[in-house]
Protein backbone atom coordinates (compact mmCIF):
# COMPACT_ATOMS: atom_id res chain seq x y z
CA UNK A 1 0.00 0.00 0.00
CA UNK A 2 1.27 3.39 -0.66
CA UNK A 3 1.23 6.53 1.19
CA UNK A 4 -1.73 7.78 -1.21
CA UNK A 5 -3.93 4.94 -0.56
CA UNK A 6 -4.07 5.89 3.36
CA UNK A 7 -5.04 9.69 2.63
CA UNK A 8 -8.71 10.09 2.58
CA UNK A 9 -10.37 11.37 -0.30
CA UNK A 10 -11.20 15.07 -0.25
CA UNK A 11 -15.08 15.86 0.10
CA UNK A 12 -14.57 18.40 -2.62
CA UNK A 13 -13.39 16.07 -5.21
CA UNK A 14 -15.93 13.65 -4.48
CA UNK A 15 -18.59 16.78 -5.37
CA UNK A 16 -16.47 17.68 -8.48
CA UNK A 17 -16.54 13.59 -9.50
CA UNK A 18 -20.67 14.05 -9.12
CA UNK A 19 -20.50 17.01 -11.09
CA UNK A 20 -18.64 14.84 -13.94
CA UNK A 21 -21.25 12.24 -13.89
CA UNK A 22 -24.33 14.08 -13.84
CA UNK A 23 -22.59 16.19 -16.91
CA UNK A 24 -22.05 13.14 -19.14
CA UNK A 25 -25.89 11.96 -17.85
CA UNK A 26 -27.41 15.54 -18.80
CA UNK A 27 -25.67 15.09 -22.21
CA UNK A 28 -26.80 11.92 -22.39
CA UNK A 29 -30.87 12.87 -21.99
CA UNK A 30 -30.27 15.30 -25.01
CA UNK A 31 -30.55 12.04 -27.08
CA UNK A 32 -34.47 12.51 -27.24
CA UNK A 33 -36.62 15.45 -27.17
CA UNK A 34 -38.91 14.27 -24.56
CA UNK A 35 -35.60 13.67 -21.94
CA UNK A 36 -34.04 16.78 -23.08
CA UNK A 37 -35.07 19.24 -20.34
CA UNK A 38 -34.52 16.93 -17.91
CA UNK A 39 -31.27 16.15 -18.99
CA UNK A 40 -30.30 20.01 -18.77
CA UNK A 41 -31.57 20.47 -15.41
CA UNK A 42 -29.44 17.35 -14.04
CA UNK A 43 -26.31 18.91 -15.85
CA UNK A 44 -27.54 22.19 -13.62
CA UNK A 45 -27.51 20.39 -10.43
CA UNK A 46 -24.44 19.57 -11.28
CA UNK A 47 -22.86 23.23 -11.89
CA UNK A 48 -24.49 23.59 -8.38
CA UNK A 49 -22.91 21.15 -6.78
CA UNK A 50 -19.61 21.83 -8.10
CA UNK A 51 -20.38 25.87 -7.72
CA UNK A 52 -21.32 24.98 -3.50
CA UNK A 53 -18.29 22.46 -3.56
CA UNK A 54 -15.83 25.47 -4.54
CA UNK A 55 -17.46 28.22 -2.48
CA UNK A 56 -15.96 25.84 1.14
CA UNK A 57 -12.26 26.02 -0.24
CA UNK A 58 -11.15 29.26 1.77
CA UNK A 59 -12.81 31.83 0.18
CA UNK A 60 -11.91 35.07 1.90
CA UNK A 61 -13.03 37.73 -1.21
CA UNK A 62 -16.81 37.17 -0.14
CA UNK A 63 -17.57 40.50 -1.87
CA UNK A 64 -15.84 40.33 -5.06
CA UNK A 65 -17.40 37.03 -5.54
CA UNK A 66 -20.76 37.59 -4.90
CA UNK A 67 -20.77 40.25 -5.97
CA UNK A 68 -19.41 38.93 -9.30
CA UNK A 69 -21.92 36.13 -9.00
CA UNK A 70 -24.96 37.70 -8.42
CA UNK A 71 -24.68 40.25 -11.29
CA UNK A 72 -23.40 38.01 -14.13
CA UNK A 73 -25.92 35.59 -12.56
CA UNK A 74 -28.56 38.41 -13.04
CA UNK A 75 -27.56 40.20 -16.40
CA UNK A 76 -27.08 36.43 -18.25
CA UNK A 77 -30.79 35.36 -16.88
CA UNK A 78 -32.20 38.84 -18.05
CA UNK A 79 -30.64 38.94 -21.36
CA UNK A 80 -31.04 35.08 -22.12
CA UNK A 81 -35.04 35.54 -21.26
CA UNK A 82 -35.60 38.54 -23.22
CA UNK A 83 -33.64 37.56 -26.46
CA UNK A 84 -35.93 36.92 -29.48
CA UNK A 85 -35.19 33.44 -30.46
CA UNK A 86 -34.42 34.68 -33.93
CA UNK A 87 -31.20 36.45 -32.35
CA UNK A 88 -30.16 32.90 -30.28
CA UNK A 89 -26.93 32.67 -32.11
CA UNK A 90 -25.75 35.56 -31.28
CA UNK A 91 -26.84 35.18 -27.85
CA UNK A 92 -24.68 31.74 -27.66
CA UNK A 93 -21.73 33.52 -29.55
CA UNK A 94 -22.01 36.14 -26.38
CA UNK A 95 -21.59 33.44 -23.36
CA UNK A 96 -18.94 31.25 -25.21
CA UNK A 97 -17.09 34.02 -25.68
CA UNK A 98 -17.31 34.66 -21.99
CA UNK A 99 -16.37 31.40 -21.21
CA UNK A 100 -13.41 31.86 -23.29
CA UNK A 101 -12.04 35.28 -21.64
CA UNK A 102 -12.79 33.59 -18.21
CA UNK A 103 -10.76 30.49 -19.00
CA UNK A 104 -7.59 32.82 -19.98
CA UNK A 105 -8.01 34.75 -17.28
CA UNK A 106 -7.79 31.87 -15.13
CA UNK A 107 -4.79 31.01 -16.58
CA UNK A 108 -3.19 34.38 -16.20
CA UNK A 109 -4.39 34.63 -12.88
CA UNK A 110 -2.99 31.09 -11.51
CA UNK A 111 0.49 32.12 -13.30
CA UNK A 112 0.49 35.24 -11.47
CA UNK A 113 0.02 33.48 -7.80
CA UNK A 114 2.89 31.15 -8.73
CA UNK A 115 5.31 34.50 -9.88
CA UNK A 116 4.04 36.26 -6.55
CA UNK A 117 4.77 33.65 -4.44
CA UNK A 118 8.44 33.10 -5.88
CA UNK A 119 7.40 28.87 -6.31
CA UNK A 120 9.19 27.32 -9.22
CA UNK A 121 6.97 26.74 -12.49
CA UNK A 122 7.17 23.43 -13.41
CA UNK A 123 6.35 22.68 -17.04
CA UNK A 124 3.52 21.29 -16.74
CA UNK A 125 1.84 24.44 -15.30
CA UNK A 126 3.83 26.80 -17.75
CA UNK A 127 2.95 25.02 -21.04
CA UNK A 128 -1.05 24.01 -19.91
CA UNK A 129 -1.59 27.85 -18.38
CA UNK A 130 -0.45 29.59 -21.50
CA UNK A 131 -2.35 26.66 -23.64
CA UNK A 132 -5.49 28.30 -21.82
CA UNK A 133 -4.57 31.93 -22.74
CA UNK A 134 -4.52 31.32 -26.26
CA UNK A 135 -7.21 29.39 -26.77
CA UNK A 136 -9.28 31.01 -24.18
CA UNK A 137 -8.32 34.49 -26.17
CA UNK A 138 -8.89 33.35 -29.11
CA UNK A 139 -12.19 31.88 -28.23
CA UNK A 140 -13.45 35.25 -26.75
CA UNK A 141 -12.24 37.56 -29.15
CA UNK A 142 -13.27 35.00 -32.09
CA UNK A 143 -16.99 35.22 -30.13
CA UNK A 144 -16.92 38.60 -30.04
CA UNK A 145 -16.49 39.23 -33.97
CA UNK A 146 -19.29 36.84 -34.64
CA UNK A 147 -21.78 37.79 -32.18
CA UNK A 148 -20.50 41.97 -33.88
CA UNK A 149 -21.22 39.77 -37.30
CA UNK A 150 -24.84 37.77 -35.97
CA UNK A 151 -26.36 40.97 -34.50
CA UNK A 152 -25.00 42.83 -38.05
CA UNK A 153 -23.25 45.29 -36.52
CA UNK A 154 -20.92 44.94 -38.71
CA UNK A 155 -20.85 43.42 -42.29
CA UNK A 156 -21.53 39.29 -42.56
CA UNK A 157 -20.08 39.42 -45.86
CA UNK A 158 -16.09 38.03 -45.69
CA UNK A 159 -13.74 41.09 -44.84
CA UNK A 160 -10.22 40.08 -46.55
CA UNK A 161 -7.21 42.21 -46.95
CA UNK A 162 -3.82 41.45 -49.15
CA UNK A 163 -1.52 38.72 -47.33
CA UNK A 164 -4.24 37.89 -44.94
CA UNK A 165 -2.48 34.51 -44.47
CA UNK A 166 0.89 35.83 -44.31
CA UNK A 167 -0.29 38.10 -41.57
CA UNK A 168 -1.95 35.69 -39.51
CA UNK A 169 0.84 32.83 -39.74
CA UNK A 170 3.31 35.85 -37.93
CA UNK A 171 0.86 36.73 -35.30
CA UNK A 172 0.63 32.62 -34.87
CA UNK A 173 4.41 32.66 -35.24
CA UNK A 174 4.57 35.22 -32.29
CA UNK A 175 2.38 33.25 -30.33
CA UNK A 176 4.74 30.23 -30.84
CA UNK A 177 7.64 31.96 -29.82
CA UNK A 178 6.64 33.90 -26.51
CA UNK A 179 4.69 30.34 -25.22
CA UNK A 180 8.47 28.92 -25.80
CA UNK A 181 9.93 31.53 -23.68
CA UNK A 182 7.41 30.97 -20.87
CA UNK A 183 7.59 27.45 -20.77
CA UNK A 184 11.43 28.16 -21.08
CA UNK A 185 11.01 30.03 -17.63
CA UNK A 186 12.84 33.13 -19.71
CA UNK A 187 12.44 36.23 -17.77
CA UNK A 188 10.07 38.01 -17.42
CA UNK A 189 7.90 35.33 -17.85
CA UNK A 190 4.60 37.36 -17.24
CA UNK A 191 5.26 39.33 -20.26
CA UNK A 192 6.39 36.65 -22.86
CA UNK A 193 2.58 35.31 -21.25
CA UNK A 194 0.57 38.81 -22.06
CA UNK A 195 2.69 38.84 -25.49
CA UNK A 196 0.96 35.49 -26.32
CA UNK A 197 -2.33 36.41 -24.60
CA UNK A 198 -2.83 39.38 -26.49
CA UNK A 199 -1.47 38.38 -30.09
CA UNK A 200 -4.36 35.41 -29.39
CA UNK A 201 -6.60 38.23 -29.13
CA UNK A 202 -5.77 39.69 -31.95
CA UNK A 203 -5.61 36.41 -34.33
CA UNK A 204 -8.88 35.29 -33.01
CA UNK A 205 -10.01 38.70 -34.44
CA UNK A 206 -7.98 38.44 -38.17
CA UNK A 207 -9.57 34.65 -38.16
CA UNK A 208 -12.85 35.15 -37.88
CA UNK A 209 -12.94 38.48 -40.08
CA UNK A 210 -13.02 36.65 -43.49
CA UNK A 211 -15.50 34.46 -42.49
CA UNK A 212 -19.00 34.95 -44.12
CA UNK A 213 -22.62 34.96 -42.49
CA UNK A 214 -23.30 31.29 -43.70
CA UNK A 215 -20.48 29.76 -42.51
CA UNK A 216 -21.69 30.46 -39.17
CA UNK A 217 -22.87 27.09 -38.13
CA UNK A 218 -19.31 26.12 -38.49
CA UNK A 219 -17.65 28.99 -37.09
CA UNK A 220 -19.79 28.76 -33.69
CA UNK A 221 -19.29 25.06 -33.41
CA UNK A 222 -15.63 25.57 -33.38
CA UNK A 223 -15.29 28.39 -30.94
CA UNK A 224 -17.84 26.38 -28.86
CA UNK A 225 -15.24 23.59 -28.63
CA UNK A 226 -12.33 25.79 -28.09
CA UNK A 227 -13.76 27.27 -24.98
CA UNK A 228 -14.18 23.61 -24.02
CA UNK A 229 -10.80 22.81 -24.47
CA UNK A 230 -9.66 25.99 -22.81
CA UNK A 231 -11.30 24.76 -19.59
CA UNK A 232 -9.94 21.64 -20.19
CA UNK A 233 -6.61 23.24 -20.14
CA UNK A 234 -7.29 25.53 -16.92
CA UNK A 235 -8.25 22.45 -15.31
CA UNK A 236 -4.66 20.93 -15.89
CA UNK A 237 -2.87 24.34 -14.72
CA UNK A 238 -5.08 23.75 -11.63
CA UNK A 239 -5.02 20.41 -11.23
CA UNK A 240 -9.02 19.90 -11.25
CA UNK A 241 -10.63 16.61 -12.61
CA UNK A 242 -14.02 18.34 -12.92
CA UNK A 243 -12.63 21.55 -15.41
CA UNK A 244 -10.64 18.44 -17.66
CA UNK A 245 -14.14 16.19 -17.31
CA UNK A 246 -16.60 19.29 -18.87
CA UNK A 247 -14.09 20.85 -20.90
CA UNK A 248 -13.14 17.68 -22.62
CA UNK A 249 -17.07 16.62 -23.15
CA UNK A 250 -17.44 20.55 -24.81
CA UNK A 251 -14.50 19.99 -26.52
CA UNK A 252 -15.58 16.31 -28.64
CA UNK A 253 -18.95 17.58 -29.04
CA UNK A 254 -17.94 20.98 -30.63
CA UNK A 255 -15.64 19.24 -32.84
CA UNK A 256 -18.25 16.83 -33.71
CA UNK A 257 -20.60 19.21 -34.40
CA UNK A 258 -17.75 21.43 -36.49
CA UNK A 259 -17.04 17.87 -38.44
CA UNK A 260 -20.64 17.28 -39.39
CA UNK A 261 -21.45 20.92 -40.18
CA UNK A 262 -18.32 20.82 -42.73
CA UNK A 263 -19.70 17.70 -44.18
CA UNK A 264 -23.22 19.24 -44.81
CA UNK A 265 -21.07 21.85 -47.13
CA UNK A 266 -18.99 19.15 -48.64
CA UNK A 267 -16.40 21.13 -47.87
CA UNK A 268 -13.41 21.21 -45.17
CA UNK A 269 -12.89 22.92 -42.55
CA UNK A 270 -9.45 24.67 -43.68
CA UNK A 271 -11.94 25.72 -46.60
CA UNK A 272 -14.33 27.35 -44.94
CA UNK A 273 -12.11 28.92 -42.30
CA UNK A 274 -9.39 29.99 -44.76
CA UNK A 275 -11.73 30.01 -48.07
CA UNK A 276 -13.08 33.20 -47.04
CA UNK A 277 -15.84 31.40 -49.55
CA UNK A 278 -18.60 34.64 -50.42
CA UNK A 279 -15.84 36.81 -51.13
CA UNK A 280 -14.17 34.25 -53.95
CA UNK A 281 -17.72 33.36 -55.24
CA UNK A 282 -18.96 36.58 -55.09
CA UNK A 283 -16.30 38.09 -58.28
CA UNK A 284 -16.52 34.67 -60.02
CA UNK A 285 -20.17 34.93 -60.61
CA UNK A 286 -20.28 38.84 -60.75
CA UNK A 287 -19.43 38.61 -64.95
CA UNK A 288 -21.50 36.01 -65.78
CA UNK A 289 -25.29 36.54 -64.54
CA UNK A 290 -27.17 34.63 -67.20
CA UNK A 291 -30.29 33.65 -64.72
CA UNK A 292 -33.01 35.32 -64.18
CA UNK A 293 -34.91 35.36 -68.02
CA UNK A 294 -37.51 32.58 -67.53
CA UNK A 295 -38.44 33.00 -63.66
CA UNK A 296 -42.37 33.47 -63.60
CA UNK A 297 -43.48 35.39 -60.79
CA UNK A 298 -47.01 34.94 -59.27
CA UNK A 299 -49.36 36.43 -56.63
CA UNK A 300 -49.76 35.35 -52.89
CA UNK A 301 -53.37 34.18 -54.22
CA UNK A 302 -52.19 32.17 -57.14
CA UNK A 303 -49.61 30.40 -54.25
CA UNK A 304 -52.51 30.21 -51.70
CA UNK A 305 -54.71 28.05 -54.56
CA UNK A 306 -51.36 25.77 -55.53
CA UNK A 307 -50.98 25.02 -51.94
CA UNK A 308 -54.78 24.37 -50.93
CA UNK A 309 -55.43 21.47 -53.64
CA UNK A 310 -52.26 19.60 -52.83
CA UNK A 311 -52.36 16.82 -51.17
CA UNK A 312 -49.11 17.11 -49.73
CA UNK A 313 -46.81 20.38 -49.28
CA UNK A 314 -43.20 20.80 -48.06
CA UNK A 315 -41.64 23.61 -46.54
CA UNK A 316 -38.00 24.50 -46.94
CA UNK A 317 -37.35 27.53 -44.23
CA UNK A 318 -33.80 29.43 -44.64
CA UNK A 319 -32.17 32.24 -43.15
CA UNK A 320 -34.47 34.41 -45.07
CA UNK A 321 -37.07 32.63 -42.34
CA UNK A 322 -35.68 33.87 -39.40
CA UNK A 323 -34.61 37.57 -40.57
CA UNK A 324 -38.26 37.90 -41.65
CA UNK A 325 -39.14 36.31 -38.56
CA UNK A 326 -41.84 34.35 -40.75
CA UNK A 327 -42.10 31.10 -39.33
CA UNK A 328 -46.02 32.19 -36.89
CA UNK A 329 -47.11 32.67 -40.48
CA UNK A 330 -45.70 30.05 -41.31
CA UNK A 331 -47.13 27.85 -39.01
CA UNK A 332 -50.70 29.11 -39.21
CA UNK A 333 -50.39 28.58 -42.86
CA UNK A 334 -49.63 25.19 -42.30
CA UNK A 335 -52.43 24.77 -39.99
CA UNK A 336 -54.99 26.20 -42.33
CA UNK A 337 -53.21 23.77 -45.04
CA UNK A 338 -53.96 21.21 -42.15
CA UNK A 339 -57.53 22.13 -41.96
CA UNK A 340 -58.15 21.53 -45.67
CA UNK A 341 -56.80 18.17 -45.26
CA UNK A 342 -53.32 19.06 -46.93
CA UNK A 343 -50.14 17.32 -45.69
CA UNK A 344 -47.50 19.48 -44.81
CA UNK A 345 -44.00 18.58 -43.78
CA UNK A 346 -40.58 20.46 -43.27
CA UNK A 347 -37.40 19.92 -45.21
CA UNK A 348 -34.65 20.65 -42.67
CA UNK A 349 -30.91 20.95 -44.70
CA UNK A 350 -27.95 20.76 -41.32
CA UNK A 351 -26.83 24.39 -42.45
CA UNK A 352 -29.70 26.17 -42.69
CA UNK A 353 -29.64 29.18 -40.62
CA UNK A 354 -26.40 30.37 -38.69
CA UNK A 355 -25.98 27.92 -35.98
CA UNK A 356 -26.19 23.96 -35.98
CA UNK A 357 -30.17 23.11 -35.75
CA UNK A 358 -31.54 26.63 -36.05
CA UNK A 359 -34.36 26.06 -38.54
CA UNK A 360 -35.76 23.66 -35.61
CA UNK A 361 -35.43 25.87 -32.98
CA UNK A 362 -37.69 28.98 -34.68
CA UNK A 363 -39.95 26.21 -36.20
CA UNK A 364 -40.56 25.14 -32.55
CA UNK A 365 -41.22 28.51 -31.08
CA UNK A 366 -43.71 28.69 -33.53
CA UNK A 367 -44.84 25.43 -31.48
CA UNK A 368 -44.70 23.34 -34.98
CA UNK A 369 -44.44 19.95 -33.70
CA UNK A 370 -40.89 18.66 -34.46
CA UNK A 371 -42.13 15.40 -35.23
CA UNK A 372 -43.09 17.34 -38.70
CA UNK A 373 -39.53 18.21 -38.92
CA UNK A 374 -37.57 15.86 -41.22
CA UNK A 375 -33.75 15.79 -41.65
CA UNK A 376 -32.52 15.86 -45.28
CA UNK A 377 -31.33 12.26 -45.61
CA UNK A 378 -35.19 11.77 -44.96
CA UNK A 379 -37.23 14.06 -46.83
CA UNK A 380 -35.25 14.26 -50.27
CA UNK A 381 -37.02 10.60 -51.20
CA UNK A 382 -39.97 12.03 -50.41
CA UNK A 383 -40.00 14.85 -52.77
CA UNK A 384 -41.27 12.91 -55.74
CA UNK A 385 -44.44 12.95 -54.25
CA UNK A 386 -44.93 16.21 -53.04
CA UNK A 387 -46.94 18.54 -54.59
CA UNK A 388 -45.63 21.77 -54.05
CA UNK A 389 -41.99 22.34 -52.19
CA UNK A 390 -42.41 25.35 -50.80
CA UNK A 391 -38.92 27.47 -50.32
CA UNK A 392 -38.87 30.41 -47.82
CA UNK A 393 -35.76 32.01 -47.71
CA UNK A 394 -33.91 29.56 -48.60
CA UNK A 395 -31.54 29.28 -51.70
CA UNK A 396 -28.14 27.50 -51.98
CA UNK A 397 -29.43 24.72 -49.86
CA UNK A 398 -31.82 24.09 -52.60
CA UNK A 399 -29.35 25.06 -55.62
CA UNK A 400 -29.33 21.83 -57.95
CA UNK A 401 -26.32 23.03 -59.33
CA UNK A 402 -24.72 21.32 -56.31
CA UNK A 403 -25.65 17.88 -57.83
CA UNK A 404 -25.16 18.56 -61.76
CA UNK A 405 -23.23 21.39 -63.25
CA UNK A 406 -19.32 20.19 -62.19
CA UNK A 407 -18.18 23.56 -62.90
CA UNK A 408 -20.27 25.03 -59.97
CA UNK A 409 -18.30 26.27 -56.93
CA UNK A 410 -20.52 24.62 -54.64
CA UNK A 411 -20.78 21.28 -56.71
CA UNK A 412 -21.13 18.31 -54.41
CA UNK A 413 -22.58 19.90 -51.26
CA UNK A 414 -25.92 17.57 -50.24
CA UNK A 415 -28.98 19.92 -51.13
CA UNK A 416 -32.29 19.24 -50.82
CA UNK A 417 -34.01 18.37 -53.61
CA UNK A 418 -36.77 20.72 -53.75
CA UNK A 419 -36.28 20.39 -58.01
CA UNK A 420 -38.30 17.02 -57.96
CA UNK A 421 -41.24 18.15 -56.32
CA UNK A 422 -43.96 18.53 -59.10
CA UNK A 423 -44.32 22.35 -58.27
CA UNK A 424 -41.86 24.91 -56.55
CA UNK A 425 -42.67 28.10 -54.33
CA UNK A 426 -40.04 30.24 -54.15
CA UNK A 427 -40.38 33.12 -51.27
CA UNK A 428 -37.72 35.68 -51.56
CA UNK A 429 -36.90 39.53 -51.15
CA UNK A 430 -35.14 39.95 -54.94
CA UNK A 431 -33.58 38.33 -58.01
CA UNK A 432 -30.21 39.05 -55.90
CA UNK A 433 -28.34 35.92 -55.33
CA UNK A 434 -27.81 33.87 -52.03
CA UNK A 435 -24.81 34.34 -49.89
CA UNK A 436 -22.52 32.04 -52.04
CA UNK A 437 -23.34 34.60 -55.17
CA UNK A 438 -23.72 31.50 -56.69
CA UNK A 439 -27.02 31.83 -59.68
CA UNK A 440 -29.54 28.65 -58.98
CA UNK A 441 -30.92 27.45 -62.08
CA UNK A 442 -34.14 25.80 -59.82
CA UNK A 443 -35.24 29.76 -60.51
CA UNK A 444 -35.90 28.91 -64.53
CA UNK A 445 -37.07 25.98 -64.08
CA UNK A 446 -40.82 25.48 -65.70
CA UNK A 447 -41.70 24.20 -62.53
CA UNK A 448 -40.72 26.80 -60.44
CA UNK A 449 -42.89 30.43 -59.56
CA UNK A 450 -41.42 32.86 -57.35
CA UNK A 451 -43.28 35.02 -54.61
CA UNK A 452 -41.41 38.26 -54.20
CA UNK A 453 -41.47 40.34 -51.02
CA UNK A 454 -40.14 39.95 -47.43
CA UNK A 455 -41.10 36.12 -46.29
CA UNK A 456 -43.32 37.45 -43.56
CA UNK A 457 -45.67 39.68 -45.56
CA UNK A 458 -45.89 37.13 -48.28
CA UNK A 459 -46.87 34.20 -46.31
CA UNK A 460 -49.69 36.39 -45.03
CA UNK A 461 -50.87 37.16 -47.93
CA UNK A 462 -51.03 33.35 -48.86
CA UNK A 463 -52.79 32.47 -45.49
CA UNK A 464 -55.69 35.37 -46.28
CA UNK A 465 -55.78 33.52 -49.64
CA UNK A 466 -56.10 29.86 -48.35
CA UNK A 467 -58.82 31.33 -46.25
CA UNK A 468 -60.58 33.03 -48.93
CA UNK A 469 -60.60 30.00 -50.68
CA UNK B 1 5.78 14.49 -18.21
CA UNK B 2 5.01 13.96 -14.53
CA UNK B 3 2.75 10.92 -13.10
CA UNK B 4 0.05 13.52 -12.03
CA UNK B 5 0.31 15.05 -15.97
CA UNK B 6 -0.26 11.82 -16.83
CA UNK B 7 -3.37 10.91 -14.76
CA UNK B 8 -5.11 14.06 -15.71
CA UNK B 9 -4.07 13.11 -19.47
CA UNK B 10 -5.50 9.83 -19.13
CA UNK B 11 -9.43 11.31 -17.88
CA UNK B 12 -9.19 13.79 -20.09
CA UNK B 13 -8.94 11.48 -22.87
CA UNK B 14 -11.53 9.19 -21.52
CA UNK B 15 -13.48 12.01 -21.54
CA UNK B 16 -13.32 13.45 -24.82
CA UNK B 17 -14.23 9.38 -25.63
CA UNK B 18 -17.17 9.19 -23.57
CA UNK B 19 -18.47 12.79 -24.79
CA UNK B 20 -18.19 11.60 -28.38
CA UNK B 21 -20.13 8.81 -27.91
CA UNK B 22 -22.72 10.64 -25.95
CA UNK B 23 -22.66 13.50 -28.42
CA UNK B 24 -23.13 11.24 -31.63
CA UNK B 25 -26.60 10.20 -30.03
CA UNK B 26 -28.02 13.50 -30.15
CA UNK B 27 -30.43 14.11 -33.63
CA UNK B 28 -29.63 17.01 -35.64
CA UNK B 29 -33.16 18.72 -34.47
CA UNK B 30 -31.87 18.88 -30.93
CA UNK B 31 -28.29 20.85 -32.44
CA UNK B 32 -28.60 24.14 -31.47
CA UNK B 33 -29.84 23.39 -27.80
CA UNK B 34 -27.32 20.94 -27.30
CA UNK B 35 -24.62 23.53 -28.72
CA UNK B 36 -26.43 25.80 -25.78
CA UNK B 37 -26.14 22.96 -22.99
CA UNK B 38 -22.31 22.38 -23.89
CA UNK B 39 -21.68 26.36 -23.78
CA UNK B 40 -23.64 26.19 -20.40
CA UNK B 41 -21.11 23.21 -19.30
CA UNK B 42 -17.99 25.43 -20.16
CA UNK B 43 -18.93 27.37 -17.94
CA UNK B 44 -17.58 25.12 -15.10
CA UNK B 45 -14.61 27.61 -15.83
CA UNK B 46 -16.65 29.22 -12.80
CA UNK B 47 -14.72 26.90 -10.41
CA UNK B 48 -11.64 27.97 -11.49
CA UNK B 49 -12.45 31.83 -11.44
CA UNK B 50 -13.86 31.57 -7.87
CA UNK B 51 -10.47 29.74 -7.26
CA UNK B 52 -8.37 32.61 -8.77
CA UNK B 53 -10.54 35.53 -7.34
CA UNK B 54 -11.65 34.68 -4.13
CA UNK B 55 -8.82 32.90 -1.78
CA UNK B 56 -6.51 33.99 0.43
CA UNK B 57 -3.62 33.96 -1.75
CA UNK B 58 -5.78 35.27 -4.27
CA UNK B 59 -3.51 37.09 -7.27
CA UNK B 60 -5.93 39.44 -9.20
CA UNK B 61 -7.01 42.36 -7.57
CA UNK B 62 -10.21 43.03 -7.21
CA UNK B 63 -11.67 44.56 -10.49
CA UNK B 64 -9.72 41.70 -12.58
CA UNK B 65 -11.28 39.43 -9.91
CA UNK B 66 -14.64 40.86 -10.16
CA UNK B 67 -14.65 40.70 -14.40
CA UNK B 68 -13.32 37.13 -14.33
CA UNK B 69 -15.91 35.73 -11.56
CA UNK B 70 -18.43 37.75 -13.93
CA UNK B 71 -17.75 36.74 -17.29
CA UNK B 72 -17.40 32.86 -15.94
CA UNK B 73 -21.10 33.51 -13.98
CA UNK B 74 -22.69 34.94 -17.21
CA UNK B 75 -21.50 31.93 -19.10
CA UNK B 76 -23.39 29.83 -16.37
CA UNK B 77 -26.98 31.36 -15.69
CA UNK B 78 -27.10 32.58 -19.28
CA UNK B 79 -26.25 29.77 -20.76
CA UNK B 80 -28.74 27.32 -18.95
CA UNK B 81 -31.30 30.03 -19.33
CA UNK B 82 -31.29 30.19 -22.97
CA UNK B 83 -30.80 26.26 -23.03
CA UNK B 84 -34.29 26.08 -21.07
CA UNK B 85 -36.00 28.76 -23.17
CA UNK B 86 -35.15 26.46 -26.07
CA UNK B 87 -35.96 23.24 -25.10
CA UNK B 88 -39.31 24.01 -23.70
CA UNK B 89 -40.54 24.99 -27.16
CA UNK B 90 -39.79 20.82 -28.16
CA UNK B 91 -42.95 19.20 -28.36
CA UNK B 92 -44.71 16.19 -29.78
CA UNK B 93 -47.79 17.08 -31.97
CA UNK B 94 -50.25 15.79 -29.17
CA UNK B 95 -49.51 18.16 -26.59
CA UNK B 96 -51.38 21.42 -27.18
CA UNK B 97 -49.33 24.97 -27.11
CA UNK B 98 -49.14 27.58 -24.40
CA UNK B 99 -50.39 30.85 -25.27
CA UNK B 100 -47.28 32.92 -26.33
CA UNK B 101 -44.82 34.04 -23.96
CA UNK B 102 -45.04 37.27 -22.63
CA UNK B 103 -42.65 40.23 -21.82
CA UNK B 104 -42.59 39.16 -17.96
CA UNK B 105 -41.30 36.18 -17.98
Amino acid sequence: MSVADKVLANPVDIAYLVTGILFILGLRFLSSPKTARLGNRISAVGMLIAVVATLTQGIVNWIVVGAALLVGAVVGIVSAQRVKMTAMPQMVAIFNGAGGGAAALVAAGELLKYVNSGTPITYDVSFTSVLSAVIGALSFAGSIIAFLKLQEVMTGRPITYPAQQVVNALILAVIVVSWGLVVAGYQPVLQWFWIALVASLVLGVLFVLPIGGADMPVVISLLNSFTGLAAASTGFVLGNNVLIISGALVGASGTLLTVLMGKAMNRSITNVLFGAFGAVKASAAGGGGKGGQNVRSVSADDVAAMLAYANEVIVVPGYGMAVAQAQHSIRELADQLEKKGVEVKYAIHPVAGRMPGHMNVLLAEANVPYTSLYDMDDINPEFERADVALVVGANDVTNPAAREDKDSPIYGMPILNVDKANNVVVLKRSMASGFAGIDNPLYDDPKTVMLFGDAKKSIDGVVAGVKAL
Amino acid sequence: MTAHLLTELTIFILAVFVGFEVISKVPTMLHTPLMSATNAIHGIVLVGAILIAGTADAPLGAIAGFVLVLLASLNVFGGYTVTERMLEMFRPKTTTPKPPTDGTR
